[in-house]
């Protein structure tokens, strides 16, 4: 009797996380459960001849990618944070700007910009009287290229992440580590960036993901991937080319599956918590001279690369030929983006919240599988993940349209599908891994003892869970929405298959245009996704200036670089204090 | 944390308030929602007659033609707009459930697909029949072609002498090594071309004729048809192949677009025997539409003269019905003779081509 109630408790306590992961992860196993189906021949086929290519352009990017983003991202965050030089306080939110870009915008300016019969080379050409084959110029259609240009979009999430991490730690560290004689340099490696590891690696995951689940920008080079392969042979007009599709997809999933369980073995052998309790100014270097140059030179390249020069691309294209739709009918798609996101990103982040905190509850392992289970979607191109989507929704709606028809007697037809509810449901899919990452890492950041001493003075999981880690991990939920809230706006795919009708938003636009090969007239839709993406990803910037233990919120940005060492501990012991208080 | 109240008050109150908002156009969209339509009424729940249709077509003046078919008819288009596989998959999982009245979609090999799959219900329209010719509709009217594009060789003006190149099968001539610009195997109107020359030549053949041409690329194919024939025209290649309608929409386009263009002159292949390779863009009517008379009617608009020429015209493609007027610069193109090779033949051979050009290595 007692063990069935026990077990009982236990499967009660398992029904949040398993009921999202189902929920969320479907469309995933829909995928996966494609291995074993026959392909008429076509999955040989496929191995015999374009795999090993797209085995070797995957694996090439995904270093690629990886390796520059570390070292941009890793890079300007320490410059940034822990040095002084001119223009710091304006790069420091600067640096994020490439993520309101969507990679596949980015992709076109710089072929736009860069190829053969492009403004740069044409310049070359005539200027000095060369034709082809008398000059050397970087090809941009190519692995490299396309690591240039994923790289620039995408080493925020690492800055973001490297930045969050160097902020949080302790002084005490680095000044232990500059009384025992290690230099700048030294610090950086033996001491900040092992701390930061963490927090780095969850960020590369993300990135690692997103490079895997590229489509666009990729194929846009005709640099052949497993991304590009499976969309390809997806949208083959014959018998099996769907499955062998999902096949493929389902071998990627193999791959980020592993990229899952080096991460988590990753942040396993790295489970700390600031042991110090002591914040104060981080040492800032001042850098001068040639140094201070570089240092600047440095920050400035990535956003100007990743931003700069793709917008003024926009910007010169819109005036030279906009879209010529009505305003108003971009008013509406702008709306729709943007109702889309609201609503996609307050989910993704309340089910992240629920998943992690029953992750840390009862932290058994099948609590760790379901959470890892319910990112995975963010490594699928979004293609096949909507396809994916489309069977377990399809299959609800035809059992509730019948389960209404049997109690009253007439059919509502579909219900679900076609509905602004399935998106929704497609971008959780997506996007849970973004919010669900962030809300992670800001959860092992609040030190377990703190969960001890709450249940100690009598909280029940739920109070604590409310008073206590609800609001230390407000910046942390607040970076999460955001971020699913500029992937929503940027993503395609899922909107495309899932969208009710007479529904457009801004990416359906610019992808009708250009898909069309009308770059020019789809610059206008693309300055759009631009600035709706450009909010949010300043008030990420603005939040994580503020965001230095202690320092105030309601501060401005100036100030709060002022001496303001003395009053640190006092500010934030009444904040610990309050949260222990409101029990 | 110090208004910690106030703030997660106002947040709980901005998503109240998003969730809310969303909930109003997410009751419009049901309310026009086509599923809400009763079975045979061919009308929306609120009785003003709808047709929705699912299309993989995306022109602007698309919706001007609609447009001028709800003027005229008073039924409402719903539209869904996607990729045509995703269209297709849609459908089917919608199944006897589905709204969907009408498919659109562009190339051959996907209306072939669809009708494997069996989505199309035959119609009989004298209107239809009329107007389009028959082999660019299905005998059995499961679909009905609507417009059509020639898929050519574009010369570079001054390097290459017209009548050097005249025929699909030069492109492999070892004379043109390194000077051959053409995009991806994935692009779906590569393998219709590539269906025509298996038609003509057999595998066999079919398979030198693309190791030909795989040797004779300018550079791995990249980009799409504009940037083939921007290559051309810049030099980085002398000979590409590409639509009709893009050189069409470049002459009217940017300025370095209409430059590039006046380098570029099209050639229309095969003159001497089967004629140039042609593909069109078409729609059926799907198996249990709630719409179905009214999807007849849309469809027989889309053939009436003003709607082929909009919907034709402005997009630079080759109208189906004889003797609606072409848009100036196709005129300017001059007449050619059509490879009239059914559609349904390169459809069905499209699994075959597409395994062909992976063996021959074009990316």
């Amino acid at each position: 009797m007692v063990g069935a109630r026990r077990r009982l408790a236990s499967w009660v306590r398992l029904a949040p996380s398993g009921l999202i992961t189902l929920f969320v992860a479907s469309p995933v196993l829909v995928i996966a459960a494609s291995l074993g189906a026959d392909t008429g021949g076509l999955w040989a086929h496929l191995a015999s001849t374009v795999l090993p290519e797209y085995l070797r352009n995957t694996a090439l990017l995904a270093t690629g990618v990886a390796v520059t983003t570390v070292i941009i991202g890793v890079g300007t965050a320490w410059l940034v944070t822990l040095c002084r030089f001119p223009g710091r306080s304006l790069l420091r939110w600067a640096l994020l700007l490439p993520l309101a870009i969507p990679t596949y915008l980015n992709a076109y300016a710089y072929t736009d910009l860069l190829q053969f019969s492009g403004p740069v080379q044409t310049w070359l050409r005539t200027t000095f009287d060369w034709s082809r084959g008398d000059y050397w110029f970087p090809q941009i259609h190519s692995v490299s290229g396309a690591i240039l240009v994923l790289a620039l979009g995408l080493y925020p999430y690492v800055y973001l992440a490297a930045r969050t991490a160097f902020l949080e730690q302790s002084v005490c560290a680095l000044e232990v580590g500059r009384t025992l004689g290690l230099g700048p340099w030294h610090n950086f490696f033996r001491v900040a960036l092992p701390l930061a590891r963490p927090s780095i690696i969850a960020g590369l995951t993300l990135v690692l993901m997103e490079t895997l689940a590229e489509f666009g920008a990729v194929q846009y080079f005709g640099v052949n991937t497993f991304a590009t392969g499976i969309y390809r042979i997806h949208n083959q007009p014959f018998p099996h080319a769907l499955t062998a599709a999902a096949q493929l997809a389902a071998c990627l999933l193999v791959l980020v599956a592993l990229l899952i369980g080096i991460e988590s073995l990753a942040r396993r052998s790295a489970r700390f918590h600031n042991t110090s309790t002591r914040y104060r100014d981080l040492p800032s270097w001042q850098l001068r001279g040639p140094r201070a140059t570089l240092a600047t030179a440095l920050c400035a390249l990535p956003v100007i690369w990743g931003f700069g020069i793709p917008v003024l691309l926009f910007m010169t294209r819109n005036l030279q030929r906009g879209d010529t739709l009505a305003r108003a009918k971009f008013l509406e798609f702008g709306r729709n983006s943007l109702v889309l996101a609201a609503v996609a990103s307050v989910l993704a982040v309340v089910l992240a919240i629920l998943l992690a905190i029953s992750e840390r509850l009862h932290s058994t392992p099948l609590h760790r599988f379901l959470t890892r289970l319910s990112g995975i979607g963010y490594a699928i191109p979004g293609s096949v993940i909507a396809i994916g989507i489309l069977v377990p929704l399809y299959w609800a709606d035809h059992r509730l349209s019948a389960m209404i028809e049997r109690l009253f007697g007439f059919s509502p037809g579909l219900l679900l599908g076609g509905s602004l509810l399935a998106i929704i449901y497609g971008y959780q899919t997506r996007f849970l891994a973004v919010s669900l990452n962030f809300v992670q890492a800001g959860l092992t950041r609040i030190k377990p003892s703190l969960d001890g001493a709450a249940r100690t003075l009598g909280a029940t999981p739920v109070r604590m869970i409310r008073s206590v880690h609800l609001p230390m991990l407000r910046g942390s939920l607040t970076a999460a929405g955001l971020l699913v809230f500029v992937d929503v706006i940027k993503e395609l795919p899922a909107t495309l298959i899932l969208c009710p009708p007479n529904f457009q938003t801004l990416a359906m636009r610019v992808y009708n245009l250009a898909k069309d090969e009308r770059l020019a007239e789809a610059s206008t839709g693309a300055l759009a996704i631009i600035v709706i993406g450009l909010l949010p990803v300043l008030l990420l910037s603005r939040m994580l200036d503020h965001s230095r233990p202690g320092a105030e919120g309601s501060r401005p940005a100036g100030a709060a670089e002022r001496k303001q060492a003395p009053t640190h501990e006092s500010r934030l012991r009444p904040d610990r204090r309050r949260c222990v208080a409101r029990l | 944390m110090r208004q910690n109240p106030k703030v997660s008050t106002l947040l709980s109150l901005l998503c109240l308030s998003l969730l809310i908002g969303c909930g109003a156009p997410s009751e419009n969209a049901a309310s026009s929602d086509p599923s809400a339509a009763n079975g045979q009424g061919d009308a929306s729940s609120d009785g003003s007659p709808v047709v929705n249709v699912y299309s993989s077509r995306h022109y602007d003046v698309d919706d001007e033609v609609y447009e001028s078919f709800t003027r005229e008819t008073g039924i409402k288009v719903n539209l869904i707009e996607s990729d045509s596989a995703a269209l297709l998959e849609r459908i089917k999982r919608e199944g006897d459930q589905s709204p969907a009245d009408v498919f659109v979609t562009v190339d051959a090999g996907r209306l072939y697909q669809a009708q494997q799959e069996g989505i199309f219900d035959p119609v009989t329209s004298e209107i239809l029949t009329e107007r389009i010719p028959a082999n660019l509709r299905h005998p059995e009217g499961l679909w009905f072609g609507l417009t059509k594009r020639a898929r050519v060789i574009m010369i570079a003006k001054d390097r290459v002498e017209s009548g050097a190149i005249t025929r699909y099968e030069d492109l492999a001539n070892p004379k043109w090594q390194g000077k051959v610009l053409i995009r991806s195997s994935s692009n779906i109107y590569n393998q219709s071309l590539m269906g025509s020359i298996i038609a003509a030549a057999e595998e066999k053949g079919a398979e030198a004729w693309c190791r030909g041409l795989v040797a004779n690329m300018a550079r791995p194919p990249q980009g799409g048809d504009r940037d083939q024939i921007r290559a051309v025209a810049a030099g980085e290649g002398d000979i590409a192949v590409a639509n009709t309608y893009y050189l069409a929409a470049m002459m009217v386009g940017s300025p370095e677009d209409q430059a590039a263009a006046a380098k570029v002159q099209p050639i229309f292949p095969n003159q001497d025997n089967r004629g140039a390779h042609v593909n069109i863009s078409g729609a059926g009517v799907v198996k249990g539409a709630p719409n179905r008379a009214n999807a007849i009617r849309f469809l027989e608009h889309l053939t009436s003269e003003q709607a082929q020429e909009k919907f034709a015209g402005a997009n630079k493609e080759y109208p189906v019905v004889a003797g609606v007027a072409l848009a100036p610069e196709l005129e300017g193109f001059g007449e050619f003779r059509e490879d009239d090779l059914n559609a349904s033949v390169f459809g069905a051979s499209n699994q075959q081509a597409l395994m062909l050009m992976d063996r021959c290595g074009w990316r």
